[in-house]
């Protein structure tokens, strides 16, 4: 969806980490999923490693 | 004194959650201090700094929460981590008795939204590209609030964000508005006409906040994080949103909040503005004002929002000093003065608002340092990264200001205090309350030593907000600080107060 249609239509948004920011959201009746997310085992390191894998799915 | 702990493995919450654990466990009987922090490397650090790393918590890993409690005895102690247990295992209760299944992945969240357009990711920094390419990569824009991002994620992120004719805001995108809604920090603005590009999050609010009282609505407000102007990044973003409100019809005229760009940056950015279609007001907080009817660069945020309500108005308009000078030199009157020179302290939760005060407030008193060791004029940005790694940002926590605002009622050359209040949906409920308790106890503490302790304050909020811009202002005055309208007016307030031969110059007239 292009920059110009997100700004014409209602947000249906997900929301990823603090979940105050999706509480935030339901006064105002906005479609929010709040995703409980956690770090994944391993730490930081293992984010590097994710991120590279993801790439690497991208190529295949 | 005794400390004690307990530790959930594998049972991660987030910051904010974490931190109003604490502030519940701190407020039991007979608890002297209460810490919840996952076991990163840098959360053990604050914890063996503040007293509480005992054998029990030392094996957590970052992926564990710890509980450590310090109390006056035993059972206190003992009581309280019952208590932790007690809410942790209800909020367990509440998400398993959800309506459906809380999803723990974008993926799963996407099969139960497959219609989402936006994803606010807020999770630590370092794991903030793995959250926000993934959704690129879905096809969805991205609100990053996350901050400590590597500055090569950033890059990354927004190059893909590009090339997919996304939105990547942030990282370090505090606050956005689109739509009407609010993101992340955001005051309650009606909608309406005023598209704002921001590279600094308390800087759209303190606009937004500025329009809302003139009247005047925000049609959309894109953040782009603090670094989208410097060499690296480009300004990737900074293009992207002024092209999509060029375009947008709701938005009739555009701010554009920033600090200056890099230097090469700067000439595209110009280029850019010149060549806008509609009217903008360019506050570059730092560069040179200039004046040019379509586009006039403002030196302030007040500045900004009057400057883009006249355009949208077309009215005439030319900055102040003061919204109302008589009144400030009735203060100023009232001010009983101590002896010798004093310097001015400022301890500020925004960053953009510290940096504009340190802007203003140099020409006038000069050098202002910007470290708490600095000797002399100082104002300090208490959400900077040095202060915020593993702790709750002042804007969250008021504590953790309200302590240094205490301080500086014992420090002798401190004549004046200069601090700024920020409201809105998701900030603290009432943070007027800390800040003006610490500010009397600092009042009677510079008294009792026969000093006097000025406090120059302002509120960036609207009346609709949950706290009320107007009982926040009270809350405040009742304390004894100078409330202005303007975070502006608040530091040239505070220079007036320890340097009364400049109001010929902010006041007019013979001062």
């Amino acid at each position: 969806m292009s920059v110009q249609s997100l700004l014409e239509q209602p947000l249906r948004v997900i929301n990823v980490g603090l979940e105050v920011f999706a509480q935030a959201l339901e006064p105002d009746g906005v479609s929010v999923i709040h995703v409980d997310w956690q770090p994944p085992a391993g730490g930081e390191q293992a984010a590097a490693i994710l991120a590279r894998l993801d790439d690497e799915g991208d190529l295949a | 004194m005794a400390v004690r702990a307990i530790v959930r493995c594998s049972h991660y919450q987030d910051s904010m959650a974490l931190m109003r654990l604490a502030e519940a466990l701190r407020a039991l009987p007979g608890v002297r201090e209460a810490a919840a922090l996952m076991g990163t490397p840098a959360n053990h650090e604050m914890l063996a700094v503040a007293g509480l790393a005992i054998p029990e918590a030392k094996d957590a890993a970052p992926g564990d929460l710890m509980i450590v409690v310090s109390a006056e005895t035993d059972e206190a102690a003992t009581s309280a981590l019952d208590r932790a247990a007690g809410l942790l295992e209800a909020k367990r209760r509440v998400r398993e008795t959800a309506g459906r299944a809380v999803p723990r992945t974008l993926e799963s969240a996407l099969r139960q939204q497959p219609d989402a357009n936006l994803v606010a990711v807020s999770v630590p920094g370092p794991y903030a590209k793995l959250v926000a390419l993934r959704a690129l990569r879905r096809g969805l824009h991205v609100f990053l609030f996350s901050d400590n991002v590597p500055l090569a994620d950033e890059i990354e992120l927004k190059q893909a964000a590009a090339r997919r004719g996304l939105l990547c805001m942030g990282p370090d995108c505090g606050t956005a508005y689109l739509g009407g809604v609010g993101l992340g920090f955001a005051n309650e603005v009606a909608p309406g006409r005023i598209g704002c590009v921001a590279a600094s999050g308390t800087g759209l609010q303190a606009v937004a906040s500025h329009l809302a009282a003139l009247g005047e609505g925000i049609s959309h407000g894109i953040g782009v994080g603090g670094r989208d102007l410097s060499a690296e990044v480009g300004g990737i973003m900074t293009t992207a949103a002024l092209e999509a409100l060029a375009a947008n019809p709701r938005t009739e005229v555009v701010v554009l909040i920033s600090k200056p760009p890099a230097p090469g940056v700067m000439a595209e950015l110009e280029a850019a503005i010149r060549t806008f279609p509609k009217p903008v007001v360019v506050c570059c907080l730092g560069a040179a004002p200039r004046g040019d009817g379509r586009a006039p660069w403002v030196r302030t945020l007040e500045d900004a929002a009057h400057a883009a309500a006249a355009l949208a108005r077309r009215q005439p308009w030319t900055a102040r000093a003061f919204t109302d000078p008589a009144a400030v030199r009735t203060r100023l009157e009232s001010i009983r003065r101590g002896r010798g020179e004093t310097r001015v302290l400022g301890l500020y939760t925004g960053g953009t608002l510290a940096w504009e005060a340190r802007l203003l407030l140099e020409p006038l008193l000069g050098t202002v340092g910007a470290r708490l060791d600095d000797r002399g004029h100082r104002v300090i940005d208490l959400g900077g990264d040095e202060f915020t790694i593993g702790r709750p940002h002042p804007m969250l926590d008021p504590e953790a200001r309200a302590a240094r605002v205490r301080q500086a009622g014992r420090t002798r050359d401190v004549g004046v205090l200069l601090v700024d209040l920020v409201l809105g949906r998701a900030a603290h409920p009432d943070p007027a309350r800390p800040l003006a308790a610490a500010i009397h106890d600092a009042r009677r503490a510079a008294e009792a030593d026969g000093r006097a302790l000025v406090v120059a304050a302002s509120v960036v909020g609207t009346e609709r907000d949950p706290q009320g811009l107007a009982r926040q202002v009270t809350a405040l005055e009742a304390a004894g600080a100078h409330v202005l309208p303007s975070n502006a007016q608040a530091a040239r307030f505070a220079a007036l107060a320890v340097k009364p031969d400049l109001a010929p110059a902010l006041l007019g007239g013979t001062g």
